[in-house]
């Protein structure tokens, strides 16, 4: 059914479709209106989950890795400030091999205090486990948390997903929204290390350097084989709902001389800017990476490659750029542009791609440049 | 694509009366997209809202700069705000106010959205809430079907008052 609705009320949508048995939010800015929508659905009866009040995003994730020991589906969302004050336990969520599926609404991190969008909080969960998408649409916000389910549920993953929106610029637009009944595309959640009174089992006991690795490995192992897991989520999305997604989405890259790697809500504004470059000759092309974790085999041999990284390591420079170059042993062009919501249009993206320097890192709007 | 550039204060309905304008013109069978811009404001802070309209799916994200219409829902505002910055050459400007006012080089129309939401006593918190009244006066100029507003409204609200007002809006706007 065609409607409108927010980047946010679109995954709230999608949550109330997917019944999760148990649901435990902080609200924060810019992701409040999920939480507001969830609570409601709740309330209302469209949604029988055990809602949990609490008091941090720390209990948030703590509810949901103890909900989700006893086999059941969960959900939560955060955003920032509330994600960094999450981490210690989504790094047991990923350990303890729970697929808590969690919406995070991306934003800056204070000081100074910003409540706009940047992918740095994120990516400090790059290393904990958890499998993390990047989506630019309402569509493709309300698809992928269904998705998210699926993939993270299934036998071959059972790890955390994290599903990605822009503050403000998709959380807070409206758009379109085709929604679908599921039905079974997610399955019955059947975790096989279930906590069962009748059988009972220690769980993250103490774990000794004989043996710790080899969880570690079996973590890793779940990741590779979770690329599979999401192809096939893509397929079957695309043959019970027509709506074709990937590891990236790409744009007009077959013959491109120079592809734009970007993330999130800016890989749209990129596309109307290869449009336009085309126009003036220039052969660009646009792709824009959805999965970050497992990080995907990116084609871009032969042709510059331009990476705009919302986020920064300090230190050592735009986290994807250097993923890309690190995965694909090819130089490229390193934008910072967007951090803490700036505003960057498809004329400025026009501009990076005209004016780059090839191994160079480029720091949109400020003017001793590296 | 049609830009459109809404000018209010927090608490007047400027965000929502973007996404009613959305809504009603992908119920036209168009794409759009609205957006605010959120500031540190809150009730009575300058608010700035947008809304793009196009035949072709809107991939656009960053702040509308160049608009072909600015909606000054709150006179006041013009004070502080420049509302005719980056107005298109002969593009539109609709203020609320009973009385004409001239910008040189665009079309002009005014109406009074104020006077009908309190005529039908559309009060929230001591505010006249103006939203419903923009789309319909913004459907008389064309660019949204009057059907369509009727049908956003019907769709985001159930008090009556509120379709009541678009259909007032509509006749009371000349153009």
């Amino acid at each position: 059914m065609l409607t409108v609705a927010t980047g946010n009320k679109a995954v709230a949508l999608a949550v109330k479709q997917a019944k999760p048995v148990v649901v435990a939010i902080y609200p924060i800015t810019p992701q409040t209106e999920i939480v507001e929508q969830i609570a409601q659905y709740v309330s209302q009866g469209d949604l029988s989950a055990r809602y949990i009040d609490v008091e941090s995003e720390h209990s948030a994730m703590a509810a949901c890795i103890g909900a989700s020991m006893t086999g059941v589906r969960t959900f939560t969302a955060t955003s920032s400030q509330g994600l960094l004050y999450m981490h210690e336990m989504t790094n047991w969520a990923a350990g303890a091999r729970l697929p808590i599926v969690m919406a995070n609404v991306n934003r800056a991190i204070g000081p100074g205090w910003n409540i706009w969008a940047e992918h740095t909080d994120a990516m400090q969960e790059r290393d904990t486990g958890w499998l993390q998408v990047y989506v630019s649409t309402v569509q493709e916000a309300y698809d992928t948390t269904l998705m998210a389910f699926r993939i993270a549920e299934h036998n071959d993953v059972l790890l955390p997903v994290m599903v990605n929106l822009d503050g403000f610029l998709l959380s807070h637009v409206m758009q379109p929204l085709d929604t679908v009944e599921p039905a079974d595309f997610i399955p019955p959640l059947h975790l096989p290390h279930t906590v069962d009174p009748k059988n009972p089992m220690g769980y993250g006991t103490l774990t000794g350097p004989d043996e710790y690795f080899k969880f570690r490995w079996d973590i890793e192992r779940s990741m590779r084989d979770s690329l599979r897991v999401i192809e096939a989520a893509h397929k079957e999305f695309f043959q019970r709902f027509g709506r074709t997604y990937g590891f990236t989405e790409d744009y007009r890259c077959e013959d491109a001389d120079v592809v734009v790697v970007s993330m999130g809500t800016l890989g749209k504004e990129v596309e109307v800017a290869v449009d336009n470059l085309r126009n003036e000759g220039i052969r660009a092309g646009s792709m824009r990476l959805r999965w970050f974790r497992p990080f995907p085999k990116l084609d871009l041999m032969n042709r510059d490659v331009v990476v705009i990284d919302r986020d920064y390591s300090f230190g050592f420079g735009g986290v994807l750029a250097h993923s890309i170059q690190a995965k694909n042993r090819t130089g490229v062009f390193s934008v910072i542009a967007g951090l803490g919501g700036q505003e960057v249009t498809y004329d400025d993206i026009a501009g990076f791609v005209k004016n780059r320097h090839i191994g160079r890192e480029y720091w949109f709007g400020v003017s001793d440049n590296v | 694509m049609f830009e459109i550039r809404i000018h209010s204060r927090g608490g007047q309905g400027g965000v929502t009366a973007a996404r009613l304008i959305a809504l009603a013109a992908i119920r036209d069978g168009r794409y759009a997209t609205a957006f605010p811009f959120y500031g540190a404001e809150r009730r009575g802070a300058p608010v700035v809202s947008f809304v793009r309209i196009d035949d072709a799916p809107v991939k656009v994200y960053s702040q509308i700069q160049q608009p072909d219409l600015v909606f000054v829902m709150d006179m006041g505002v013009m004070d502080v705000v420049d509302v005719l910055h980056g107005l298109k050459e002969g593009g539109t400007v609709v203020t609320n106010s009973a009385h004409k006012h001239e910008f040189a080089g665009f079309r002009t129309f005014n109406i009074d959205l104020t006077g009908i939401a309190l005529k039908e006593d559309l009060v929230v918190a001591g505010n006249p809430i103006l939203d419903t009244a923009v789309i319909g006066a913004l459907a008389k100029l064309g660019i949204i079907t009057i059907e369509s507003a009727k049908k956003a409204i019907a769709e985001m609200f159930t008090d009556e008052r509120d379709i009541k007002t678009a259909d007032d809006a509509f006749r009371e706007m000349t153009v």
